[in-house]
């Protein structure tokens, strides 16, 4: 009794402000702001830059994952201690690190600058912000999935001849895609939700949470309270969406099996 | 045919010690040796899944100690079967020949493997709507369908109930009359005789034995082989008379006289041991004061283990139970006579 009464004021504390956020807030406001331009724009360009982040990293993210997973190396401590450092540091602070590493006077800036590329003020410089501070949540998530495939399928694989690419996407891939799918989301809403590193990366073109914060500095909480309400239904909109497409696919599948 | 040449390898659980194998092609190989004594370690190693730090591995006159696991072409039937969960049957089966034959060809080769373990009618079926002894058969026809140079089988018979086990024995026996070299790794003596042509007992990381099964359990070199007979009074002995050994340098046998000097071992059924709570009149030889430390009773009687100067096991049937009651703890004589005995000369 006394542990519910715990665990009740816990989820009024995370249920209070957002109930007392939208109910705030009248509904003519909300759809005035989501006909203002510069909110609609806000919210595609932070969904874009998160996803392309999310996405571009899984190429590199799920192989590092699986040798994480499934070989042991020297110093392998020490590079999983690198990779859980973003979500440790303060985000201004990875804003600073991101910003030096893409700048002009930066090696790689100069290179992109090379090629014509400044991601400073740039939605893919954004995207860098957004992938360093979300990054280890789909590393993290997919070495689990890896690991808690049992070695046996990967070996019973190679032992019927299949390559050890072959393997990687017939049995590791597949077996582990819940875990994948899931650190997918989980870094695609950590991009969504950044603000520190991105306002020290780029302030235009404004993500929503910049917006949010530059209206609430601007003009107060009345006008960026509709901002925040509906930046968090297309958030939800999307996470909901996502984790029902994983489990239809699923369903599907059990669906066809039996 | 397969060659291990002086195989060693240490992992901190389990370790294989200077293995020498010969296994001749369409020979029906068994693997005897308790649970958890790494069996599975030597198989791994044939299939390339754990690497020797010493010796050779031959097959067909090629040495493959080092060939990656999937260009080896030995087949591995896992003793937890490891059916892969995503895939149903068809798919396991066709797993192997994906990419490297036509559709249509694929189609017959895994309705003929399939015919071959009896499972047509489990196709469509995904792994985890399976009972053990079918996943078993999944297992073995994926494996007969790349049909390899020699079938590993480690413990196929771990999973499987009284009945399905005769099915499997009689499967195993199909397979092996097909021309296939198997080898099967195993902890159960009955399933070892009835299926081996030929057998090596495995025991701490070594082949303590091998030959075909009736020399080596007619002969067995320790008694940790003769306990898988179920012979329980098994002494290594020094010989000091044609008739006559010492056990552990101390303790007197007599035995059946025999022709030269020799070591050996004094075998003895555990029926042959007479047990009495009081000390018997007309016997002198071959006698033993003890105590009983543990029975165990069974359909036809109890088994009393004694322990004396020698460690003794007696069985005693039901029909003279009437008369004399044992219990755990009880002050007893046990005796033999020299002419039971069985010695193993060395």
């Amino acid at each position: 009794m006394v542990l519910s009464a715990l665990g009740a004021i816990i989820l009024l504390f995370i249920i209070a402000p957002l109930a007392g956020l939208v109910f705030d807030t009248p509904l003519s406001d909300l759809f005035e702001t989501a006909r203002d331009k510069e909110v609609a724009d806000s919210i595609w360009i932070t969904l874009g830059t998160s996803f392309g982040a999310a996405f571009v990293c899984a190429f590199f993210a799920i192989p590092l994952a699986f040798v994480l997973a499934r070989k042991s190396f020297p110093g392998k401590r020490l590079i999983q201690g690198i990779i859980d450092l973003p979500i440790v540091i303060p985000h201004t602070a990875a804003g600073i690190a991101v910003l030096g590493f893409i700048s002009r006077n930066s090696v790689f800036g100069q290179f992109a600058s090379g090629l014509g590329l400044d991601f400073v003020g740039h939605p893919v410089g954004i995207s860098f912000a957004m992938a360093f501070v979300s990054i280890p949540f789909l590393i993290n998530a997919a070495r689990d999935g890896f690991s808690s495939i049992p070695l046996r399928l990967e070996q019973a694989a190679k032992n019927l001849g299949a390559s050890s690419f072959r393997v990687f996407f017939t049995i590791s891939i597949p077996l582990a895609w819940r875990h994948i799918i899931s650190g997918f989301i989980m870094m695609f809403a950590r991009g969504l939700s950044e603000f520190g590193a991105v306002v020290i990366v780029a302030y235009h073109p404004m993500i929503t949470p910049v917006l949010i914060y530059e209206r609430f500095t601007s003009f107060g909480l009345k006008y960026a309270r509709p901002v925040a309400i509906l930046f968090i239904l297309v958030s939800l909109v999307f996470f909901v969406g996502l984790r029902l497409l994983v489990k239809s696919n699923k369903t599907k599948r059990k669906k066809i099996s039996i | 045919m397969l060659q291990l040449k002086n195989i060693s390898l240490k992992l901190p659980e389990f370790s294989l010690d200077d293995i020498n194998l010969k296994i001749n092609e369409g020979e029906y190989y068994v693997i005897l040796g308790l649970s958890g004594a790494g069996k599975s370690l030597l198989l791994e190693s044939i299939a390339g899944m754990q690497q020797p730090e010493k010796g050779k591995i031959i097959l067909d006159g090629i040495d493959i100690t080092n060939v990656k696991i999937q260009h080896r072409n030995v087949g591995y039937v896992f003793q937890d079967h490891a059916v892969f969960p995503h895939m149903n049957v068809y798919h396991n089966i066709a797993y192997s020949l994906k990419g490297k034959y036509k559709k249509s060809d694929i189609h017959s080769k895994v309705l003929e493997a399939a015919a071959i373990v009896s499972i047509k009618h489990l196709l469509d079926r995904k792994p985890n709507t399976l009972s053990g002894g079918e996943l078993q058969r999944v297992a073995l026809a994926r494996t007969l369908i790349r049909d390899p140079k020699c079938i590993l089988l480690d413990e196929p018979f771990a999973s499987l109930d009284v009945q399905l086990r005769d099915d499997l024995r009689a499967l195993l026996r199909k397979l092996h009359r097909s021309g296939r070299t198997i080898v099967h790794v195993t902890h159960d003596f009955e399933e070892a005789i009835s299926l081996a042509q030929k057998i090596a007992v495995f025991h701490n990381g070594r082949i303590i034995q091998q030959g075909n099964p009736f020399e080596v359990f007619a002969n067995p070199v320790s008694e940790f082989v003769a306990r898988f007979r179920g012979i329980r009074n098994f002494f290594k002995t020094r010989m000091t008379r044609p008739d006559k050994v010492l056990y552990e340098d101390k303790v007197e046998i007599e035995i059946p006289p025999q022709q030269r000097i020799s070591n050996g071992f004094v075998m003895l059924n555990s029926r042959d041991i007479w047990v009495s709570k009081t000390k018997p009149a007309d016997r002198s030889i071959n006698l033993f004061n003890g105590q009983i430390t543990d029975i165990i009773p069974n359909f036809k009687g109890i088994e009393i283990s004694i322990e004396s100067e020698l460690k003794l096991t007696s069985f005693v049937p039901h029909s003279e139970l009437q008369h004399t009651q044992f219990r755990i703890g009880d002050k007893v004589w046990a005796a033999f006579n020299p002419e039971n005995i069985t010695f193993l000369a060395t």
